[in-house]
């Protein structure tokens, strides 16, 4: 029997994969478990594992094929003794043009192949959240015009998006776009058929000087999540200074107190700063919340999301139950999960949710930033370098190690008030460490 | 909560009221509906469904009179205006103890007396037995409805010139009528009496008959009812009307040439005009324009507490606009999520004269003014195989679609059974299907339904039976 082998959906959000290594060539014998490729998500490079056994017959998307769609035939298996001839026809159907019933079988096929992270070979993996509820009308229209409906808050019923909800976001005319961009040859505008959307070539006109990079799927689901963020959301900031000299020196304490070997441990102020943001939440509840359209989600668990800047782009790998972990769990868990993040090795499960993220930019001497949120949640902490500074004590001038901290805020579903109430009780918590440890 | 304290007054128990007063108290209010007259309204009572009733005697009639074609014999063909009355009556009289069955089911307290606005969420409420009690409410909602306008000089008596009222229970048939006026009402009065063999006159003011609807569907109506014998004289004026003894004179002007004809009676059909009167509203900030009270789009008035639906704010005057303002008006002060304000373009409009006439959403030639570039489909009821079993072979389903994106613009049908066919258009406009959807859809044959399906598929070059 031939069995197609589909680009599998590895996170909800993922519509497209580029597969990046083949480990099987032509004519490889596969075992259940067996790598087969690996593939590049919009957030992370994941494994894909054959979950039968058989010989690999051909491969129809070679290594680097970018913007596979979901679903889309990228091998086909044969089962062991199988001649290579029965793949003509299968080759044939799945190719480009995917006939409409070979496409209902290959969609039956599809939960066949399942992602390496948290396989479950009983369980369909295309995520229910997938689905987008769309009018026919608000469909074609946000596809003439370019705009993803995955963006859009539906007011229609159950959420459905209908034609007022496209109605209401501004687009742009091709005009403005040329103003904005000064290049009009590669200005995409927002209204564009389809076969425009693929880049129009460059035309190299005397004066310009650039190389173009092709976005990463990484790279543009940042942009669009970061821009969704910041149009959707009334952010406010509030900042507040943060003496740490005390956290110092029980850093230095503890640190030194670390055993060799098995159970050693390096404690950085990063991980301080996570579990008084994590013990601060747990007296300020208030602000782990959600916004969404109908109500506002309380979130019953304090998850730590983590900046981590990687070479493809930013990455927020989660520290689950902050709340409950000691300084040196959450050490180690930031030390690995920031490794896995720089490698592209993050499953989904270990940086999709979080309640609250920390951004951290001290180490390169940054000593105040505001942050943009990182959508669902309602607060993310910027956190500046600790540095020696002027400080007014009891009336006389001294120096203190201060570190700034910049909450960027949802008003929608934090006030300024409770923002401020979170930064007192977080302020206490890193200027007297110890209680840090109750 | 004291006796006379409701969260929720409706006054007027229309098909806007009664509705709206159910979904009150769906809604957990205590809520109370006020009626001087009949629960129901003039929908009820005096409009939709009593006019329903006469306009299926009148198709009745019709068959029997071609009941050779279907090659039956019927001799002796009469009627007796009395016993069509009354069978008319009988239907408002059983629809209106439905609405006072729902209310108690519902749990709406109905009172039945004059309401008047006092003020500060009160009402003074007076009782046909003329005692007189406050009563107060959170929210007051005026849903009192509208009655025939009037033309200057030519005021109904209800004898020699009728309203819809009179029309709808004449104590003799009249020979010969003037219908004063071509939309819906109009129209019904004119099909009804001329079926049954009147001699029927309809003078509209504009340039065609039933002036809302696509030009295209006036022109076939007209040339209808022009073939059925009745005589439609179009950017005509009725200048006097002079009363006789058992008759009136009229003095027609077209084109500035004025003609006199005398009938036996007269209908005056020219629009209506909202119950604002009586209702306190001095008293308050409600603000009234044209006899209509102005409201935002969710139906509040310039009142704190105080809304308005219906026919008592403005056309379209139709019963569903008057029910789904309601709806939408009390699900909003019920501070559900999620309410949208009623889009106008979804709601259909139907005329029961034969042929019926029925449509949704902009006419072809208001489409084309609004800039959008159109693709019309039209399909003839000559191609349908059920229409013509039927016997019924004259007739049109035309469509209008966005040729950018595929949206339903509009629908417009003229023909047997169309006012029960527009809701497939109806529901296609609220679901925002596009022209693929309504292709792809599984029209049962044989049924008048197929039309649609064609009248969509001709509007992109693939017309099947045509």
């Amino acid at each position: 029997m031939t069995t197609p082998i589909l680009m599998p959906a590895l996170s909800p959000t993922m519509t497209e994969g580029t597969i990046t290594k083949w480990h099987k060539v032509e004519g490889d014998k596969v075992a259940a478990g067996d790598l087969l490729a690996e593939i590049e998500t919009d957030k992370a490079t994941m494994e894909l594992e054959a979950v039968e056994e058989g010989i690999l017959g051909t491969i129809l998307k070679p290594e680097s094929s970018e913007g596979i769609p979901v679903n889309e035939p990228i091998a086909i298996m044969l089962t062991d003794g199988e001649d290579a001839s029965n793949l003509n026809t299968y080759v044939e159907s799945y190719s480009p043009e995917v006939g409409e019933e070979n496409q209902a079988s290959a969609d039956l096929v599809q939960p066949q192949m399942l992602p390496k992270p948290g396989s479950d070979s009983n369980k369909p993996q295309v995520d229910a959240s997938l689905r987008i509820f769309a009018s026919p009308l608000a469909r074609r229209a946000a596809s003439d015009a370019g705009i993803d409906l995955t963006n859009i808050a539906g007011s229609g019923p159950h959420g459905r998006v209908v034609k007022r909800d496209l109605e209401a976001i501004p687009t742009k005319t091709p005009q403005e776009d040329e103003t904005v961009i000064g290049q009009s040859e590669i200005s995409v505008p927002a209204v564009v058929s389809s076969e425009k959307m693929v880049p129009a070539p460059l035309k190299s006109t005397p004066g310009e000087n650039f190389t173009e990079i092709t976005h990463s799927n990484m790279r543009m689901v940042i942009a669009d999540r970061l821009t969704k963020s910041s149009n959707q959301i009334p952010h406010f900031f509030l900042t507040i200074e943060c003496e740490i000299e005390r956290l110092l020196e029980m850093r230095k304490d503890l640190n030194n107190r670390a055993p060799e070997g098995e159970g050693s441990y390096k404690l950085s102020v990063n991980d301080f700063v996570v579990r008084a943001v994590a013990l601060a939440i747990k007296k300020v509840p208030m602000v782990n919340v959600s916004w969404t359209d109908k109500a506002m989600r309380q979130l019953n668990n304090v998850d730590i999301s983590i900046a981590v800047a990687t070479e493809g782009g930013l990455i927020t790998p989660i520290i689950r139950n902050a709340d409950q972990k000691g300084l040196t769990e959450i050490s180690i868990e930031t030390k690995v999960l920031a490794n896995k993040a720089r490698d592209g090795k993050l499953t989904p499960e270990e940086y999709q949710g979080g309640s609250f993220t920390i951004s951290n930019l001290g180490m390169y001497g940054v000593k105040e930033f505001s942050a943009i949120i990182n959508q669902p949640q309602s607060c993310i902490l910027a956190v500046g370098a600790g540095e020696k500074r002027a400080v007014v004590k009891k009336d006389t001038l001294s120096i203190a190690t201060m570190m700034s901290c910049t909450l960027s805020v949802d008003h929608r579903a934090v006030d300024g008030a409770l923002g401020a109430q979170y930064l007192q009780a977080f302020k206490s918590l890193i200027e007297d460490p110890l209680t840090m440890i109750l | 909560m004291a006796e006379n304290v409701f969260d929720t007054i409706i006054i007027g128990s229309g098909p806007g009221g009664y509705v709206t007063a159910i979904r009150a108290a769906q809604l957990g209010m205590k809520t109370a509906i006020l009626e001087r007259e009949h629960l129901g309204g003039i929908c009820l009572n005096w409009g939709c469904i009593p006019t329903k009733a006469l306009l299926r005697t009148a198709e009745i009639y019709r068959y029997i009179q071609h009941a050779d074609d279907f090659g039956l014999s019927v001799s002796d063909l009469s009627f007796d205006i009395n016993k069509i009355i009354e069978r008319s009556r009988s239907v408002a009289k059983q629809l209106s103890s439905g609405v006072a069955y729902l209310l108690k089911k519902n749990s709406v307290e109905v009172l039945e007396g004059h309401g008047k606005l006092a003020g500060n969420g009160k009402i003074i409420f007076e009782k046909n037995d003329n005692t007189v009690s406050e009563l107060a409410a959170k929210n007051i909602i005026l849903a009192t409805g509208a009655r025939a306008r009037s033309l200057p000089k030519i005021e109904p008596d209800g004898k020699l010139i009728w309203t819809y009222k009179e029309a709808m229970v004449p104590d003799v048939m009249p020979k010969s009528l003037l219908v004063i006026g071509s939309g819906a009402i109009g129209i019904e009065f004119a099909s009804f009496y001329r079926t049954l063999g009147v001699d029927v006159t309809v003078v509209e003011l504009l340039t065609r008959i039933l002036p809302v609807e696509d030009e295209e569907i006036s022109q076939l109506a007209q040339k209808a009812f022009v073939s059925q014998g009745m005589q439609i004289l179009t950017s005509a004026t009725v200048t006097a009307l002079k009363k006789g003894q058992d008759n009136v004179t009229a003095t027609i002007t077209t084109d500035g040439n004025s003609i006199e004809t005398t009938f036996d009676r007269a209908i005056i059909a020219v629009g209506i005009t909202g119950n604002v009167e009586n209702l306190g509203l001095d008293a308050t900030d409600v603000l009234v324009d044209h006899n209509h009270i102005k409201i935002d789009k969710w139906g509040k008035t310039n009142e704190p507490g105080v809304f308005a639906i219906g026919d008592v704010v403005g056309p379209p005057w139709l019963a569903h606009k008057a029910t789904h303002e309601g709806i939408i008006c009390i699900e909003k002060i019920a501070g559900m999520p999620n309410i949208h304000p009623l889009d106008t373009r979804r709601i259909p409009g139907c005329t029961y004269c034969h042929p019926q006439v029925a449509s949704v959403g902009l006419t072809e030639a208001i489409a084309i003014e609004k800039g959008y570039k159109v693709k019309v489909g039209r399909f003839p009821f000559t191609g349908n195989g059920k229409a013509i079993a039927l016997g019924e072979p004259e007739g049109l389903v035309k469509t209008i679609f966005d040729s950018s994106t595929g949206e339903l613009l509009g629908a417009h049908m003229i023909g047997a059974e169309v006012t029960e066919l527009i809701q497939g258009y109806s529901i296609a406009k609220s679901l925002e299907t596009t022209e693929i959807e309504l292709m792809e859809t599984i029209f049962p044959h044989p049924t008048l339904s197929e039309m649609i399906h064609e009248s969509v598929l001709d509007a992109y070059g693939r017309v099947i039976h045509f």
